[in-house]
C-alpha cells in the first residue's frame, strides 16, 4: 500500500536530523498556525500564494532562495566543523550522515538558493526595467515558481523521512545507480531535481519571449538595461542546457526503476557518457547562475558611479560570447578522466578564451567607475567585495584550465575554493546587491545602511578565513569530500576555517538584524519618491511599490537609459511631461493553478520516491486535472477602470513633483 | 533644435515632446499592421498575444528538441553496446516502421487539414479532422506498443543491454510525447465543441498542430539514426 | 596514525611529473598574476579616487565609451590568453598521463583495482600483490594500468604528480616517478562512498636493492590471490591494514577488466541486476 515506506524511513536512531526536523516542523505549524487564527490566510492566499504579478512571484523566489540558503549554510557549518574535530578522530558526523550533508549543501545552494535568488531578482527587475506590465506567461511563471518550492520541500523532507543522496550534488553512477545506491536518496533528489527543473525550464521559456517580444515601445535591443541582456543570456542558456539535464536525470531514474542500462557496470553501461552529458548541462548552469549576477553589477555600478556603463555594446558582445562558449567547455570539468593531450588542450584553450570576455566586463566595470563621483551603498560595497574577488577566483579557475595543474588539483580543496570563489563572490554578493537594491522598489523602504555594512564586511572577511585555509588544504594534497583525515598538516588549516565560519555566521545574523531593523523603522527609511539611488532605468520611474501595472501608460524609450533622460528633462525644465491620457488596464486574473499543480507534483514526486504506485497515479491524474481546469476558465483578466490608473498614477507625479519643487534646477542629482 | 527648446518656443502641436504617452507616432519599418500594433522587433511597442504564444511555444519546442539530442547522442554512444545481445539488425522490421511512420506522417496532413477547417471556422470539419488525426495516433502508438511487447518477449527488452535502454527509452520518449499529444489532442476537440473558435482557443489550436508537426520531424529523425542507420549494423 | 612524515603537498613535489605539473602550474599562475595584480589594483585606486567626497576626481558622466579602451581591454587578455592556450596546448601533451617517462630504464609494471575501500596493487612480471601499500623503486618510471572494481575513483599520490581515474570495465594509464626515497601519501580524489575517507595508502620509495628485498619477502608470506582470493577481498571493507599477498593469479588484472570477475556486488540487501548475464559468462 506504502511502497517502501515504513515507519523507519524516519531517523529515530539519528538525533541530529530528528531533533533537527522537530524543531523545523514545530516552527512551520506554528507559523501556519499564527497565519491563520491571526486571519492572515485570505491576504496571503489572494495576494501572494495565487499571484501572477511578476512582482510578487520575484519577492517569493528571493524568500525561498534566502531560507534555502539558511539551510545550505548550517549543513556548510557541519561540514567545517566536522573537518576541524575530525583529524585522527571518528568526529561527530558518521560518514552514512556526513556524505548526506555536503550531498545536500551542493544540491540546495546550486538548485534552490542561488538559482531562485538570481531568478528571483530576473522576475522582479526584469518587466519594469523593459517597461511593461508583465512576464510573456504569468500563470506560467506562478507554475515555474511553486515547482521550484516543490523540489526544495522534497529535498529537505528527506532529512526526516528516509535519506538523501549519498553521492555528492552531482550523483556519478556506477556510484548513483541502484547497486551502490539502493536507498532512496538519490531517488529524492532526482526526483527534486526533475520537477524542479521542469519549473526552470518555463522560467527561461518564459523571460526569453518577454524580452525578445515584450518591451516598451522604442526600446530597441541596443536600448535595453544590461541586466536584460544579461538576463537574456542566461534565460537562453536555461532553455538549451536544461533539457540536458531532464534527459540525464531521465536516464538514471530509467536505470535506478527500470533496470536499464545507460550508466550500469554492466550489459554495456557507459558511466563516462553520464559525466559527459552531466557537464554539458553543468557548465552552462554556473553561466546561468553568474550572468544575471553581472548584470545586477552593471546597474549597481553605473548607478553608484552616476555614470553610464562602459562600453555598452563591447559588454553585450563579451555577454553573448559568454553564453555561446560555455557549451564548448564542459570537458574541463574531468581533464583527469584521461581523454588525451589533444581533447584536454583543445578543451583548456576554450575554457581560457571565455576568461577572456569576463575579463572584458571586468574592466568596463573598472572604467564605469573611472571619472564617477562613487557612492559606497552597501550594493556598491558587494559590487566592490565581487571585483576583487571574483577576480582572484577567475583567476584560481584559469589555472584549473590548465590540464597538468589540474591533474594535482582535481577535486581537492582547492577547487573546491576555486568554485566558492567565483559563485560566493560573484553570485551570492551579486545577490544580496540586487536584494539591497531593488528592496526599496518593492517594498517602499529601504534596508538600513549600517547593518548592511556591517554583514558585507564580515561576510567578506569570513569569506577569505575560510577559504584561504582550503586553498592551502588542497595545494598539501587533500581531497573533497573527507569525513576524517589523518595528515596532521591539514589539521590547523581546517581549524582555521572553521574559525572563518563562525565569523560568515556572524554576517548572516547582521542579515537577518538589518531586515528586523528596516522592517521596525520603516518609516524613517520610506522611500517617499520612488527613487531613493537617483537610478538610471525604467523601473526608478515607477512609484515604491509599482502599482500592479507597473505603468501607467507604457514609456516611449527613446535612448539609452531612457529614465535618465526623462530625469534630466524634468530637471532642466522643472516640469514633469504633461499628464497623458489614462485608459483602463486589463491584467491577467489570480490563478491557484501554479499551488495546486505544485501540490499534486509534490505528492507524485513522493509517490515515486517511495514506490507507492498508485499515489503516482493519482497526482499525475490530479495535476493534469487542474491544468484542463485551468485551461477552461473564461475569463482571464480583469479591468482596472481609467479613474483607477488616473488616481494611483498622479499620485506617483504629485510626488515627483514634490521632488522637483524641492530641489533646485542647478543641482546634480545627489 | 532639443526637446527642451522645442517645448520654451511653445511649438504648436507638441504637447507630449517627450512622448511619454502611448507612442502611436508610427515608426519606420517595425510597426506591423493591422491588428497587429508591432510584431516585436524594438521600436514598436510589445507584440500582440497571439505573436506571443507561438513565440513562447516555439522556443519550448527548440527546448524539447535539445532533450531529444541528448538522447540522440546517448543513442549513438551506445548503438554498438549490445552486451552479446540482439542488435538492430536482428530486431527491427522496416515493414512495421513504414507503417507506424505512414500513420503518424498521414496525422500530420490530417492535422494540417483540420487547421485549414479552424482558419474556416467549420466545427463539423475541425472536429472531424482532429478526431482523424488522434485515431492515426493511435495506430501509431499502439503498433509501437505491440513492437516492444514483441521485442520484450524475444528477451530483447530494455534490461538486455545498453543498446536496447537507449533504443526503448529514445523511442520510448517519442512515444510518450505523443501520448501526451493525444491528451492534449482531446482535451482541444473538447474544448473547441464547448467553447468554439475564441481567439484563445485558435492560439491553442496553433500551438496543438506545431507540437504535431514537431514530433513528426522528430520521428523522421529518429527512424533515420534509429532504425535506418542501426539496421546498418 | 597520525601521517605527519607524508604531508607534503603538491608544492613539494619528489618525483619528475610532480616537478613537470608544479612547474606549469606555477607559470600559468604567474601569467595570470600579471593580469590580477595591476586589476585588482585599478579596482580599488578607482573606487578610492573617484569618492563621492573626493573633489579633485574629474566627473566625467557622459564618458561611457573609448574605441581606445576598449582595443586595449579586449587586446591585452587576449595576447595572455594566447601564451596560456600554448602553455595548455603543450603542457597537456608533454604531461599526458599516457605518455611515458624519458628514461634509460623500464618501466616496472604495476596493475591497479580500485576497490571498495582499499586499493589493490598487483605487480604482473614479480607475481605478487599489495594492498594499500605501493612499493616502488627510485629513479625508475612505474607504469599504471588501472581499473576499478566498482564505482568510480581517482589514483593520487599527491607528490608525485598527475592524477588518473579509475572505471570499471576500462583500463586507464599513468607514469609516474619517485626521484627521492620516502613515504608517500596516496589517496583517491573521486568521491567513492561511505569508506571514501579510508581510501588513503602509502607509496614507499626505495632504493632498488631495497626493493628487491621486499619483493622477496612478499613471496616469503600472506595468502595467494587467485580468484577466490579476489572476491573475498571484493567484500565491502574499511580500513583495512596493509598486507601482500605471496602469489598472484596471472591473467586476474585482465579478468577484472573484462567483467570475468564481476564487478562487486555493492551493499548487502542491495539489487545486482539480475537479468543480465555478465559479458563473457557461460
Amino acid at each position: 500500500m506504502l511502497g517502501k515506506l515504513t515507519i523507519d524511513a524516519i531517523p529515530w536512531d539519528q538525533p541530529i536530523p530528528l531533533i533537527a526536523g522537530c524543531v523545523v516542523f514545530a516552527v512551520a505549524i506554528a507559523l501556519v498556525l499564527w497565519v491563520i487564527l491571526k486571519g492572515h490566510l485570505p491576504y496571503l492566499w489572494r495576494e501572494w500564494i495565487t499571484s501572477v504579478d511578476h512582482k510578487r512571484i520575484g519577492v517569493m523566489y528571493v524568500l525561498l532562495g534566502m531560507v534555502m540558503l539558511v539551510r545550505g549554510f548550517i549543513d556548510a557549518i557541519m561540514m567545517r566543523s566536522q573537518q576541524a574535530i575530525a583529524f585522527d578522530a571518528p568526529g561527530y558526523l558518521p560518514p552514512e550522515h556526513y556524505d548526506q550533508v555536503f550531498s545536500a549543501h551542493g544540491t540546495i545552494m546550486i538548485f534552490f538558493a542561488a538559482m531562485p535568488l538570481m531568478i528571483g531578482l530576473m522576475n522582479f527587475a526584469v518587466p519594469l526595467q523593459l517597461g511593461v506590465r508583465d512576464v510573456a506567461f504569468p500563470t506560467l511563471n506562478s507554475t515555474s515558481f511553486w515547482l521550484t518550492a516543490t523540489g526544495a520541500l522534497l529535498v529537505n523532507l528527506s532529512l526526516v523521512i528516509g535519506e538523501f543522496a549519498r553521492t555528492g550534488w552531482l550523483p556519478y553512477p556506477p556510484l548513483s545507480e541502484l547497486r551502490y545506491s539502493p536507498g532512496v536518496g538519490v531517488d529524492y533528489y532526482l526526483w527534486a531535481l526533475q520537477i524542479s527543473g521542469v519549473g526552470t525550464l518555463l522560467t527561461g521559456i518564459n523571460f526569453v519571449t518577454t524580452i525578445l517580444k515584450i518591451r516598451a515601445p522604442g526600446m530597441g535591443y541596443l536600448r535595453m538595461p544590461m541586466f536584460c541582456w544579461t538576463s537574456l543570456a542566461a534565460n537562453l542558456l536555461i532553455v538549451a542546457a536544461f533539457p540536458v539535464l531532464t534527459a540525464t536525470l531521465a536516464m538514471l531514474l530509467l536505470d535506478r526503476y527500470l533496470g536499464f542500462h545507460f550508466f550500469t557496470n554492466t550489459a554495456g553501461g557507459n558511466m563516462m557518457m553520464f559525466i559527459n552529458l552531466i557537464w554539458v548541462w553543468g557548465h552552462p548552469e554556473v553561466y546561468i547562475l553568474v550572468l544575471p549576477a553581472f548584470g545586477i553589477y552593471s546597474e549597481v555600478i553605473s548607478t553608484f558611479s552616476s555614470k553610464p556603463l562602459f562600453g555598452y555594446r563591447s559588454m553585450v558582445m563579451a555577454t553573448m560570447a559568454i553564453c555561446l562558449i560555455s557549451f564548448l567547455v564542459w570537458l574541463h570539468h574531468f581533464f583527469t578522466m584521461g581523454a588525451g593531450g589533444n581533447v584536454n588542450g583543445v578543451f583548456g584553450i576554450a575554457t581560457s578564451i571565455i576568461a577572456v570576455a569576463t575579463g572584458v566586463k571586468v574592466y568596463n566595470w573598472l572604467f564605469t567607475m573611472y571619472g564617477g563621483r562613487i557612492r559606497f551603498t552597501t550594493p556598491m560595497m558587494w559590487s566592490m567585495g565581487f571585483l576583487i574577488t571574483f577576480v582572484i577566483g577567475g583567476m584560481t579557475g584559469v589555472l584549473l584550465a590548465v590540464p597538468p595543474a589540474d591533474f594535482l588539483l582535481h577535486n581537492s580543496l582547492f577547487l573546491v575554493a576555486h568554485f566558492h570563489n567565483v559563485i560566493i563572490g560573484g553570485v551570492l554578493f551579486a545577490g544580496f546587491a540586487g536584494i539591497t537594491y531593488w528592496f526599496p522598489k518593492a517594498f517602499g523602504f529601504r534596508l538600513h545602511e549600517g547593518w548592511g555594512q556591517a554583514a558585507f564586511w564580515l561576510s567578506f572577511l569570513g569569506f577569505y578565513v575560510v577559504f584561504v585555509p582550503l586553498y592551502a588544504m588542497g595545494l598539501l594534497g587533500m581531497t573533497r569530500r573527507l569525513q576524517h583525515y589523518e595528515v596532521a598538516a591539514w589539521h590547523p588549516w581546517a581549524l582555521v576555517a572553521a574559525g572563518g565560519i563562525v565569523i560568515m555566521a556572524l554576517a548572516a545574523l547582521c542579515q537577518a538584524m538589518q531586515f528586523v531593523v528596516s522592517i521596525r523603522r520603516r518609516d524613517e527609511l520610506k522611500d517617499e519618491l520612488g527613487d531613493p539611488w537617483n537610478g538610471r532605468s525604467l523601473e526608478w520611474s515607477t512609484a515604491s511599490p509599482p502599482p500592479v501595472f507597473n505603468f501607467a501608460v507604457l514609456p516611449n524609450v527613446r535612448g539609452e537609459e531612457p529614465y535618465w533622460q526623462i530625469k534630466r528633462r524634468a530637471i532642466e525644465t522643472q516640469q514633469l511631461s504633461p499628464e497623458p491620457r489614462y485608459e483602463a488596464i486589463e491584467m491577467p486574473r489570480n490563478s491557484p493553478t501554479g499551488f495546486i499543480t505544485a501540490f499534486f507534483c509534490t505528492i507524485t514526486g513522493f509517490a515515486l520516491i517511495w514506490h507507492i504506485w498508485w499515489l503516482m497515479g493519482v497526482g499525475i491524474a490530479a495535476a493534469y486535472a487542474v491544468f484542463v481546469w485551468f485551461a477552461w476558465r473564461d475569463v482571464e483578466e480583469y479591468r482596472i477602470p481609467a479613474e483607477e490608473v488616473a488616481r494611483l498614477d498622479r499620485e506617483r507625479r504629485g510626488a515627483r513633483e514634490k521632488w522637483l519643487a524641492e530641489h533646485a534646477p542647478e543641482s546634480a542629482p545627489a | 533644435m532639443s526637446a527642451t527648446e522645442a517645448l520654451r518656443q511653445g511649438r504648436p502641436g507638441e504637447v507630449d515632446p517627450y512622448k511619454l504617452g502611448r507612442g502611436r507616432a508610427p515608426v519606420p519599418g517595425h510597426g506591423g499592421g493591422g491588428r497587429d500594433y508591432a510584431t516585436g522587433h524594438g521600436e514598436g511597442g510589445p507584440a500582440s498575444k497571439r505573436v506571443i504564444v507561438g513565440y513562447g511555444f516555439w522556443i519550448f519546442l527548440l527546448s524539447d528538441i535539445v532533450m531529444f539530442s541528448a538522447f540522440f547522442a546517448a543513442h549513438a554512444v551506445l548503438q554498438t553496446a549490445t552486451a552479446g545481445g540482439p542488435t538492430g539488425r536482428e530486431l527491427f522490421n522496416p515493414t512495421h516502421v513504414a507503417i507506424e511512420t505512414a500513420a503518424l506522417l498521414a496525422s500530420s496532413f490530417t492535422c494540417g487539414l483540420s487547421a485549414v477547417a479552424t482558419e474556416a471556422r467549420s466545427q463539423a470539419w475541425t472536429q472531424f479532422f482532429l478526431l482523424v488525426t488522434g485515431l492515426l495516433g493511435l495506430v501509431f502508438l499502439s503498433l509501437e506498443a505491440r513492437e516492444f511487447a514483441d521485442m520484450v518477449a524475444r528477451g530483447a527488452g530494455p534490461q538486455r543491454s545498453a543498446f536496447l535502454s537507449s533504443f526503448f527509452a529514445v523511442v520510448g520518449l517519442h512515444g510518450c510525447h505523443v501520448t501526451a499529444g493525444e491528451l492534449w489532442l482531446g482535451t482541444m476537440m473538447a474544448q473547441v465543441f464547448v467553447k468554439g473558435f475564441r481567439p484563445n482557443i485558435m492560439r491553442r489550436l496553433v500551438c496543438f498542430n506545431l507540437f504535431w508537426h514537431a514530433l513528426d520531424i522528430i520521428w523522421v529523425a529518429l527512424f533515420t539514426i534509429v532504425y535506418l542507420i542501426g539496421e546498418g549494423r | 596514525m597520525p601521517l605527519a612524515a607524508c604531508s607534503g603537498g603538491v608544492l613539494e613535489p619528489q618525483g619528475p611529473v610532480g616537478d613537470a605539473d608544479r612547474l606549469i602550474m606555477f607559470n600559468a599562475l604567474e601569467i595570470m598574476l600579471v593580469i590580477v595584480v595591476p586589476t585588482v589594483a585599478a579596482a580599488l585606486v578607482f573606487a578610492w579616487w573617484f569618492r563621492a567626497a573626493n573633489t579633485r576626481a574629474r566627473y566625467r558622466p557622459d564618458w561611457a565609451y573609448s574605441g581606445r579602451l576598449e582595443l586595449i581591454i579586449w587586446g591585452i587578455p587576449l595576447l595572455v590568453i594566447m601564451f596560456i592556450g600554448g602553455v595548455i596546448w603543450i603542457g597537456s601533451h608533454q604531461l599526458d598521463p599516457y605518455k611515458a617517462l624519458a628514461s634509460r630504464h623500464k618501466p616496472l609494471e604495476v596493475q591497479v583495482v580500485s576497490l571498495d575501500w582499499k586499493w589493490l596493487f598487483i605487480y604482473p612480471d614479480e607475481r605478487i600483490a599489495s594492498v594499500n601499500e605501493l612499493v616502488v623503486p627510485t629513479g625508475i618510471p612505474v607504469h599504471f594500468s588501472l581499473t576499478s572494481a566498482s564505482v568510480m575513483n581517482s589514483f593520487f599520490v599527491p607528490q608525485l604528480g598527475s592524477m588518473i581515474a579509475t572505471m570499471n570495465g576500462m583500463v586507464t594509464q599513468l607514469y609516474l616517478e619517485a626521484g627521492h626515497p620516502g613515504d608517500f601519501y596516496g589517496e583517491s580524489a573521486q568521491f567513492s562512498g561511505d569508506g571514501f575517507s579510508d581510501m588513503h595508502f602509502t607509496l614507499r620509495a626505495v632504493a632498488a636493492d631495497r626493493f628487491q628485498q621486499w619483493i622477496a619477502e612478499a613471496r616469503q608470506a600472506g595468502p595467494d590471490l587467485d580468484r577466490a582470493g579476489y572476491i573475498a577481498l571484493s567484500e565491502e571493507s574499511q580500513k583495512v591494514r596493509p598486507f601482500t599477498y605471496r602469489s598472484v593469479e596471472p591473467g586476474l588484472f585482465q579478468a577484472v577488466v573484462t567483467r570475468e570477475l564481476p564487478p562487486e556486488p555493492g551493499p548487502p540487501g542491495s539489487i545486482a541486476s539480475p537479468s543480465v548475464r555478465p559479458r563473457g559468462a557461460k
